[in-house]
């Protein structure tokens, strides 16, 4: 294993990623420019809506980006190599192995033809010469881990014959069975009941400390994000508008579309008036992302910006504190000033 | 009327539905089929709605919840059970009767993508009811359906659009517009937010509340989104394998819930605010939901409940109204403030009962397996121990 | 799994007596008499009204088919009243007095050049449409992939005729390549039966060829879209065993349904092919029954034919159950 090549690089640091799809409608802008870096140990949430480009990324990230279909740009440094430039067998040998990830859907995400424990052991095979025995003790030992009870006799069932939860659960011991170190978690819960996915959250929090693994959340779900994440990169339109710690992205938000997120999502904890506040129109197609700022056609606050910056000039992801950076044109006491009315009227100061 | 919630007032409810029963057959295949069980999608459900307001109905997959929207629509028929719209019973009007009454009532459906016809031009989508009731509003159909596009916030001049122009918030308020066409005493919404960017699930509650203050319309609102729900209800049942668990005021429910299921749900729900949510506390129910068919005995939440003691898989809790106007069912309701006792005591006759029932539960019994089996797991739920309370 | 094979053949009987007490109606309803056809030039009534006797047309359709029924089981014997009876044993599938021959012997003889070549147009166009669909489904959108559909559209717009007889024509005729068709069993001339199958083979081939390619691709590109494609992507796994372990096995599943079914349909004769090739196999027996109005051998054939494919229909139902765990057959 190489040693870190630059001590003073993250774990992984992905830096101007761009991923475009030339489709007979025009070139989709999936991602334009994303750049955020994890340690060790932690978590990144990665926030967005549909089309935004979070799922996008990830699959930049892990090399699942077919490059015949599409043109991925910008760099991907993981543990000091640079994922973009590797030719596909060295990620092959990445994926699975020191990077895994888990989907959406626990149900269609296992083959429904082979055991579990065939798909398991099959992760082992990928990346290591082990013999049968070792590959399945292994595979029995990560589905006890992740709580399948009797993993055993459960290692030659079919994924049919798992809840949804359990399919999950296997999913994640798929991704864990050679100790990752970054794991990419997309959506993980979303296709799940409330109950079990606090089950699931809590698995991996779990397993991430036992493997000291980076994780990069992919959701949509600012609850989630507010339980698990250590870093914060909230994604709009092919863009990451805002990022930093999950506190400065929670009580200290900037960018105007961080701000109605915030608003208009209905908590079980409100103290204000029962009325959400929401974002007006909708997100854009990638197909046709708006020139200047990605947000401007729902930003009530461009009367705040002088000339036409907003709709003109693409604004750079700029920092406002450590480990903060917003990309906005407003000013920064008038980004201050908006931030103090939405909050105030969220029922809490930013203090 | 002891056992129906809400404020008395002297008007009719909009919706009033007493023990309501929607039993799916279980059919062997083969050349001739048989009938081999039943699924229990909606088992014993009495609630009632008042004019303009909301019963949020919210549990997680296969609890009955969408199954009883659409049995009180008799999209379903339902097995057993009485459905009142606006004091009027339906439960056996034939298909033919229920047409008039359709009048009254409308639904919206979760998904925006499926529940318009893709062939339809908007104008004709919004305008259907009219024309399937022969209702003819001043001013003819056109005005009426565009004066509709712009109380639910679209532009009127995309009468002639196909649904395949609009996006998925736009799509719901197409489906929202034909729902209110008529101004119907009620509308079912199935989820209507669930499919939707959280930037756009606001707006459509926002309508959906602006149309009740308005018009009076009184919803049944199903949901899983505890969150969601609360912002639009003005009372709350929790469902579970078919059964209420509880119904109660929404300050009730949200701040002082007494079924363990409820307190689960909610503790389940990640709220947006890392401090707060780091400081809670969490309950976390083992196992998944069992088979709706075969759900456990007894209480059928007995199986991953934390407070859940002998009787609790023995005899079934009856509904009650705990405290005026909040109805649970459960022998051990969770009364952190009133301090009371367990209301009703192991039965000593039944419990004997118990080794012998469970013995011929096969199924159950193996869902108990698992559920006990996470104990053991890595990942141990936090002791349900009545710390947790405080 | 037992009982359940009981229970579908049960089903299998049942389905084949309608279809027989079907075909039987429908016949009686065509305008042809048959027993006219069996009387020649110089026919007087008398001899037409014997005729009729003997073939048993005199009877009510119901009561025909009762008779074809027991003859199925324990033979028959036609015309037992007249000077000269006519014996079919069991299972008597009715007797021609056109071609005065079991229907039995008719199939039997008829039933191995059909065999032969369906057996080996299904290998030739399983081979080449399944292969020639993953490579254009593994191509997509590039050149490969619209040549490869460009030829499944070529081989399925052209009719087998014109394919046959443009083979003929170039092949035997002008070039000389192989001698003119002449079918022998293969375990009497080896030689001259290839000589002669190669081009029916090919010829009808090619049109099963040009839908399996389009089937395999379509099936290929939904799959490669599944989820659990990317998750074995996702493990690391080398592509080529993303395609043949995890791709291919749930790809060609639908597939196997529809070979199954189209192999037993041209059990019962490939009509055309046959007749330009000279086969003496079932679909020039049938076309020539259907001329003649001979019924006992158009019944004959259908429920031949219709056992094919019920029983095709059996093993793929089967097979699936095989193929994929998560098919119960209850």
């Amino acid at each position: 294993m190489a040693e870190k090549a630059n001590p003073q690089r993250a774990f992984l640091e992905v830096s101007d990623l761009s991923v475009q799809f030339p489709t007979e409608d025009g070139i989709v802008r999936a991602v334009d420019g994303v750049s955020f870096a994890i340690e060790r140990g932690k978590t990144l949430a990665i926030v967005g809506e549909s089309g935004s480009g979070k799922s996008v990324t990830a699959q930049a990230v892990m090399g699942l980006i077919n490059k015949r279909n599409a043109d991925v740009s910008g760099e991907v440094i993981f543990d000091g190599e640079d994922l973009v430039a590797m030719p596909e067998e060295g990620l092959r040998k990445l994926r699975g192995n020191k990077m895994a990830m888990i989907f959406q859907d626990p149900m269609s995400s296992l083959h429904p033809f082979y055991r579990i424990g065939d798909q398991l052991t099959e992760a082992v095979n990928a990346h290591e010469k082990v013999s049968k025995a070792s590959a399945r003790d292994r595979a029995i030992e990560m589905l006890h881990k992740v709580g399948i009870p009797a993993p055993a006799k459960r290692f030659d069932d079919y994924p049919h014959q798992f809840s949804g939860g359990m399919r999950q659960r296997v999913m994640i011991a798929m991704a864990l069975i050679n100790s990752p170190s970054l794991l990419i978690a997309d959506e993980p819960t979303t296709a799940l009941d409330v109950t079990v996915q606090a089950q699931i959250i809590e698995l991996i929090s779990q397993l991430q400390r036992e493997f000291d693994t980076a994780v990069i959340l992919i959701t949509h779900d600012l609850g989630i994000v507010a339980h698990v994440a250590d870093e914060v990169a909230v994604m709009y339109g092919a863009r990451v508008v805002e990022s930093g710690s999950v506190d400065d992205i929670f009580y200290h938000p900037q960018m105007p579309y961080t701000l109605g997120l915030l608003a208009s999502i209905p908590r079980l904890n409100q103290v204000h008036g029962d009325r959400l506040d929401p974002i007006p129109g909708n997100p854009p197609s990638p197909l046709r992302l708006p020139a200047g700022c990605v947000f401007n056609p729902r930003c009530g606050y461009q009367d705040r910006v002088t000339g036409d910056l907003c709709q003109t000039q693409r604004p750079a992801l700029e920092s406002v504190g450590a480990g903060h950076r917003v990309r906005c044109h407003l000013p920064a006491t008038e980004r201050q000033a908006v931030a103090e009315l939405v909050l105030s009227a969220l029922g809490r100061s930013s203090a | 009327m002891s056992n129906l919630i809400g404020p008395v007032i002297s008007a009719e409810a909009a919706l009033r539905v007493t023990d309501l029963r929607t039993y799916f057959p279980v059919r062997s295949k083969g050349l001739f089929p048989k009938t081999v069980g039943q699924v229990k999608a909606v088992d014993g459900v009495s609630f009632s709605v008042q004019p303009g307001q909301t019963l949020g109905l919210v549990g997680e997959s296969g609890c009955g919840k969408s199954t009883t929207g659409r049995s009180v629509l008799r999209l379903v028929e339902p097995t057993s059970g009485r459905i009142e719209f606006d004091g009027l019973d339906v439960t056996e009007m034939s298909s033919k009767e229920m047409v008039p009454i359709r009048r009254k009532a409308a639904m919206i459906f979760q998904d925006p993508y499926n529940a318009l016809n893709p062939r339809h031009t908007v104008g004709a989508i919004i305008g259907a009811p009219f024309a399937v009731q022969g209702v003819k509003p001043p001013g003819g159909v056109r005005k009426a359906v565009q004066e509709l596009m712009e109380r639910v916030g679209l532009n009127p001049e995309h009468y002639n659009r196909y649904p395949a122009e609009f996006s998925g918030g736009q799509r719901q308020r197409i489906g929202i517009a034909r729902a209110v066409a008529l101004k119907p005493k009620f509308i079912v919404c199935d989820e209507p937010v669930s499919a939707l960017d959280v930037s756009i699930q606001a707006q459509v509650i926002n309508l959906l509340r602006d149309l009740q203050d308005d018009f009076g319309i009184a919803y049944l609102f199903i949901a899983h989104d505890l969150a969601v729900v609360r912002q639009i209800s003005h009372h709350v049942a929790v469902m579970y394998l078919g059964q209420v668990m509880e119904l109660a005021t929404r300050e009730d429910l949200y701040s002082r819930p007494l079924h363990p299921y409820t307190h689960a749900l909610l503790s389940a729900i990640p709220i947006p605010d890392p401090r707060a949510q780091r400081q809670r506390e969490h309950i976390m129910l083992s196992g998944d939901l069992p088979s709706p068919a075969a759900p456990p005995l007894g209480c059928v939440f007995h199986t991953r409940c934390f407070q859940a003691q002998d009787i609790c898989a023995v005899e079934k809790p009856e509904i009650i109204e705990f405290e005026p106007g909040h109805k649970v069912a459960c022998h051990f309701p969770i009364v952190e403030f009133l301090g009371t006792a367990p209301i009703t005591g192991p039965d000593p006759g039944l419990t004997k009962q118990t080794g012998a029932a469970g013995e011929d539960r096969g199924s159950n019994d193996l869902i108990r397996e698992i559920g006990t089996d996470y104990g053991a797991a890595p990942n141990t739920p936090i002791d349900p121990g009545p710390a947790i309370w405080r | 799994m037992s009982a359940y094979v009981v229970r579908r053949v049960i089903s299998m009987i049942i389905l084949l007596l309608l279809l027989t007490l079907v075909v039987f109606i429908l016949f009686s309803l065509l305008p042809a008499d048959p027993a006219r056809l069996t009387c020649g030039k110089g026919c007087t009534p008398e001899v037409l009204e014997a005729n009729r006797h003997k073939l048993g047309l005199d009877l009510p359709v119901i009561q025909q088919y009762w008779e074809f029924m027991k003859g199925l089981f324990v033979g028959r014997i036609y015309a037992a009243d007249s000077p000269d009876p006519v014996v079919c044993n069991a299972p008597c599938l009715g007797y021609s007095f056109k071609r005065g021959e079991e229907v039995l012997v008719l199939i039997k003889d008829r039933l191995p050049a059909t065999i032969w070549l369906a057996l080996g147009a299904f290998i030739l166009w399983l081979a080449a449409g399944i292969s020639l669909g993953i490579y254009a489904a593994l191509r997509r959108g590039r050149w490969q992939d619209k040549t490869v559909m460009g030829i499944s559209l070529a081989g399925y717009s052209l009719p087998s005729f014109f394919l046959g007889l443009m083979a003929i024509f170039f092949i035997v005729i002008r070039l000389q390549l192989l001698p003119y068709p002449a079918y022998v069993s293969p375990f009497e001339n080896p030689i001259q039966f290839f000589q002669t199958m190669l081009l029916p083979w090919i010829v009808l081939a090619i049109l099963y060829a040009a839908f399996y390619m389009r089937l395999t691709r379509n099936q290929m590109l939904e799959v490669l879209g599944e989820d659990y494609i990317r998750t074995a992507r996702a493990k690391g796994l080398p592509e080529r065993v993303v395609i043949r372990k995890h791709a291919l096995r749930a790809g060609l599943t639908p597939i196997v349904t529809a070979a199954g079914l189209d192999l037993a349909g041209l059990l019962g004769g490939a009509i055309i092919t046959e007749s330009i090739f000279s086969l003496p196999g079932l679909g020039s027996l049938a076309v020539n029954s259907v001329n003649d109005a001979d019924l006992p051998v158009i019944v004959g054939i259908t429920l031949v034919t219709a056992t094919f494919i019920i029983v095709a229909n059996l093993v793929v139902d089967l097979l699936y159950a095989v193929i994929d765990p998560r098919v119960r057959l209850v």
